[in-house]
């Protein structure tokens, strides 16, 4: 019974001064039976039972806002949601249908997609260069690539793995993937409260990551790289890890004259949750995208810091109906509005779960055809293409 | 025990005093099963006051008859156990149920009863050199088993796997009416009331027949066009998420990762482009026939069959044809 | 009330399935094992009984297809105990010969209810639950959506039809239940108590007897459908392609 003595994670949150900054700073706030602010306070008093059946541990999409702005560097996003959803999960409640199948097919295949472990390397048939998969190269590499499941598997992220591979080649980094053995990392498994399936993901890669000589670890997907950096270390697994961004960032002069074929827009740049707020990452993908021939870069409103989140992390992307029925919104519906009042002709993003959301939003505005989104790696890769295959 | 004769059984499903349809299926496949094997057809009519019906059984020889207050409403004992007992006088070469919800539940307990084989989800049965293959669809359609059926045993047969045509006929059968056995009176499984379907509240995931309509509806007004078909084909209206998402229908017609999984006879979709996530909840649909104006959208690789169109030239076109079939 | 479940291991159909060389088997090679889902649905129905009026549920599995993972689930998820049926005989196990197995052991572990998923993707040669009931010659209904208790030690269930239509049926017990769907969907189970219930529970076995030979027919071969591949496009104008469109359906008898 969560009425009875306050549990470990509650003890974290008695300094809260109650201020209201996380509710106030919440993008989904309003639309919750109880905010952040009044989850800590009943959580304190050990009256928990009503916020565990309503709305609100479904309604935080990890944008980490809130921890941000906390003066008390609570640590809403990453201790309170995941253990009220987990407290709920333990109470009886059932999450959301979506995420359920989510979390039973990462338990199950390693990757919320439920595809067969032999699916992993399909995008690579595409690629167009070698992707060696560090099992069979059986010696050390200096940069061991996480794919991780997005782009691996759904459709329009796997131009994006495609595109990195190119990119990678065209630099001469020696690199390989994990390919059939690579898992989940779990950061959104851990978000959405599976602690037990966070764990066991942490230890099936620890043992994968371990296994391998490299000398660093690139990723295309800041929650992984979220987790990796900020998670796995405190379970005693400390990888060198950045995500493409700072790792092209850091070979600009290389990269530079591969980028022959101007692309002539104006492109904004959507700064994601986790390289952005966390990570504090933001000149490394403006840097990319300005070494692009032809490029006007325009910052769109809300950027940096107070960046607003497209709505599918920690669990978002399996939350969407949840969402859209209690807040009758969607984030990436708000986002790319001001995307479009940036001028913008092209919205680059660098996190795989942003593409499919703001092309949605485009369609679902009724504003198809105001502008494209395209991740970075899809930019640079067309601006390293002979200007006849560049395609719009 | 003589040996099994060459007739064949087939079981006679109805309801509220009608005959189902599937049954129809299965008197013609087994008028030609019949012929071949050198036997009789023989529909199998238990009911409580259902003699009507057997006028409607003319492809048979004959119609064997029990008339009992407790097969009036289909219990899987009730009635399976009546036909073992007169199986158990007679032992045909072969029974023929439909893989429904009666049917399966009587094959089953048959199969037990009499100690006889059992072939479940069949698509086609035949003779073959004197003897009797069947072929058995499993695992969601994507496996096939040929299997050689021995003599006396029980098969369902999937709806749709023969016409109905062939079992239709005006000709009147004789009826033989068979003695309800004892044990009728000692079965205290009983059917205590029928429960319709609430009106409006449509199950997609039961539904043989959905149209499926995506954003290319493009206005809730739009509707009533798809709803149109569906009627026609005595199915459901189902759409892709981003018509949901704009309240033009409830939650429980949502089809795709994020509403439900639909395994339909027939899948028309209209004006959806086929997002994997959508795609996720229909592609194992028996047939899928997709309207878009994209030749390049993802459906088409599902679809059995693609109609590059605009779906507001079609759907016009498509219903007035299905009107003209139906009164036909 | 005693509750015994019944859980089947089908192919999970992630993988592409391949036939082994003997042409009348699936190749073992690749193939993963799934619970089936209507056994899931049973799973979840005993549970709603046990929430409800505190039953003691006991579920059963056949030794293969990773069934300890299954039987530790069903724990953590609420079973009172798991019995595992090894070792089994050689080759591959049909339904029916399943159905034996396990008739056999429910007579010596006997329940007021037994419960067991109404159809398996790989039913073959019969359908475990009517089998069971046959086997066992007890009351026997199949293809549920819910399953009560009533107050006089019996049970009503509610038998789905086509439409959303249904019978409301008593059934004295004890009696054997196929479910179709529990009333609502499995429940979500954390990670975490699977992992627990791996450390602190124990999974029984049971030797599985030697059952006589059953009835069943005789595989001749099995193999994949060919494949659709791409759409088979209808163009023309639109008098043409409805016209097309209706004998295709009609050609698939889904015009009534």
């Amino acid at each position: 019974m969560l009425s009875a003595p306050p549990r470990p994670w509650q003890h974290e949150f008695y300094p809260c001064i109650q201020c209201g900054m996380c509710g106030g700073s919440c993008p989904l706030g309003h639309a919750m039976d109880y905010t952040p602010r009044r989850v800590i306070h009943l959580a304190r008093e050990g009256l928990l039972d009503d916020v565990l059946r309503s709305t609100t541990p479904w309604l935080c999409v990890s944008c980490y806002t809130c921890t941000a702005r906390c003066p008390g560097d609570l640590k809403i996003t990453d201790v309170l949601f995941p253990a009220l959803r987990d407290a709920a999960m333990a109470a009886g409640v059932q999450p959301p249908p979506e995420m359920k199948k989510a979390l039973d097919n990462t338990y199950r295949y390693g990757n919320p997609f439920g595809e067969g472990v032999r699916k992993r390397l399909e995008w690579t048939r595409a690629a167009g260069v070698p992707v060696p998969v560090i099992s069979q190269v059986k010696r050390p590499v200096d940069v061991l690539w996480i794919v991780e499941c997005y782009p691996s598997f759904h459709p329009r992220n796997q131009r994006q793995a495609q595109a990195l591979a190119r990119l990678l080649h065209a630099l001469g980094v020696d690199f390989a993937v994990l390919g059939p053995e690579e898992h989940c990392i779990g950061d959104c498994e851990r978000l959405a409260g599976e602690h037990g399936l966070f764990e066991s993901l942490v230890e099936y890669n620890a043992g994968l990551l371990d296994r391998y000589e490299y000398g660093e670890i690139v990723t295309g997907d800041p929650h992984a790289m979220n987790s990796l950096k900020r998670v796995y270390p405190g379970l005693g697994h400390r990888y060198p890890v950045s995500h493409y961004v700072e790792f092209l960032a850091r070979r600009l002069e290389a990269l530079r004259p591969l980028l022959r074929t101007p692309i002539n827009a104006k492109v904004t740049y959507h700064d994601n949750c986790c390289l952005g707020r966390i990570c504090g990452i933001y000149d490394a993908p403006r840097n990319l995208l300005r070494a692009i021939p032809g490029v006007t870069f325009v910052e769109m409103p809300f950027s940096r810091e107070i960046s607003l989140c497209c709505g599918g992390g920690g669990g978002g992307m399996w939350l969407d109906t949840m969402i859209w029925q209690t807040a009758h919104e969607r984030l990436s519906d708000r986002r790319i509005a001001h995307a479009l009042a940036s001028g913008a002709e092209i919205l680059a993003v660098s996190c795989p779960f942003e593409t499919s959301r703001f092309e949605d939003a485009l369609k679902s505005t009724g504003n198809e055809g105001r502008l494209v989104v395209r991740d970075i790696l899809e930019l640079l890769d067309e601006s390293m293409a002979p200007a006849s295959e560049v395609h719009t | 025990m003589s040996g099994p004769s060459r007739d064949v059984w087939v079981y006679v499903e109805h309801m509220k005093g009608a005959v189902a349809p599937h049954t129809y299926e299965l008197l013609g496949r087994g008028r030609n099963l019949a012929q071949t094997l050198g036997g009789r057809l023989v529909a199998v009519l238990l009911g409580h006051r259902a003699v009507d019906m057997a006028r409607t059984l003319g492809v048979a020889d004959l119609v064997l008859r029990v008339e009992h207050e407790q097969l009036g409403a289909f219990t899987p004992d009730a009635h399976a156990r009546t036909v073992a007992a007169l199986a158990a006088r007679t032992r045909p070469y072969l029974m023929l149920c439909g893989a429904t919800s009666a049917g399966i539940d009587l094959a089953s307990l048959l199969s037990a009863l009499l100690q006889i084989p059992m072939v479940a989800n069949v698509r086609a049965v035949q003779v073959e050199d004197g003897r009797v293959v069947a072929t058995s669809q499993l695992c969601g359609g994507k496996l096939l088993c040929d299997v050689e059926v021995p003599a006396g045993a029980v098969l369902t047969v999937l709806a749709g796997a023969y016409p109905a045509e062939a079992g239709a006929s005006t000709r009147e059968p004789p009826v033989e009416t068979a003695a309800p056995p004892d044990l009728l009176n000692q079965i205290r499984v009983r059917v205590e009331r029928l429960l319709e379907p609430a009106a409006g509240d449509v199950d997609i995931t039961r539904m043989p027949i959905l149209v499926a309509v995506g954003r290319g509806i493009q206005r809730k007004e739009n509707l009533p066009l798809a709803e149109e078909i569906a009627g026609l084909l005595g199915g459901a209206v189902c759409a892709s998420r981003p018509v949901i998402d704009q309240g033009w229908l409830p939650l429980s017609r949502q089809v795709g990762k994020s509403g439900m999984t639909v395994k339909p006879s027939l899948y028309l979709a209209l004006g959806i482009s086929g997002a994997p996530e959508h795609l996720e909840g229909m592609r194992n649909a028996a047939l899928i026939v997709a309207v878009n104006t994209d030749p390049a959208a993802p459906i088409f690789n599902v679809a059995h069959y693609g109609i590059v169109a605009d779906m507001f030239e079609i759907i016009p076109a498509l219903t007035a044809r299905l009107k003209m079939k139906k009164a036909a | 009330m005693r509750i015994a479940v019944v859980l089947t291991m089908v192919p999970d159909l992630v993988e592409e399935l391949e036939i082994d060389a003997s042409g009348k088997a699936l190749d073992t090679q690749w193939l993963h094992y799934v619970l089936s889902e209507t056994d899931d649905h049973a799973l979840e129905q005993a549970l709603l009984l046990k929430d409800r009026h505190g039953a003691h549920v006991s579920v059963f599995a056949l030794d293969y297809g990773d069934a300890d993972q299954t039987l530790f689930t069903a724990l953590a998820k609420g079973a009172d105990e798991a019995l595992k049926i090894t070792p089994l005989p050689e080759g591959v196990l049909g339904r029916r010969e399943a159905a034996a197995i396990f008739a056999d052991v429910l007579r010596a572990h006997p329940a007021d209810l037994i419960l067991t998923g109404v159809q398996a993707i790989n039913d073959l040669d019969g359908h475990l639950a009517g089998l069971l009931g046959g086997l066992l010659n007890l009351p026997f209904v199949g293809v549920t959506r819910s399953v009560e208790a009533t107050g006089e030690g019996g049970i009503i269930v509610q038998k789905e039809y086509p439409g959303g239509a249904a019978a409301e049926i008593s059934v004295p017990l004890p009696a054997v239940i196929g479910v179709i769907s529990a009333p609502q969907p499995p429940r979500y189970v954390p990670v975490a108590r699977i992992r627990e219930a791996m450390k602190t529970r124990s999974i029984d076995t049971v030797a599985a007897s030697g059952a006589a030979a059953q009835p069943v027919p005789t595989i001749l071969r099995m193999y994949k459908p060919q494949a659709a591949g791409q759409a088979t496009m209808i163009t023309g104008a639109p008098e043409h392609v409805a016209r097309e469109l209706a004998a295709i359906l009609e050609s698939r008898g889904l015009l009534r």
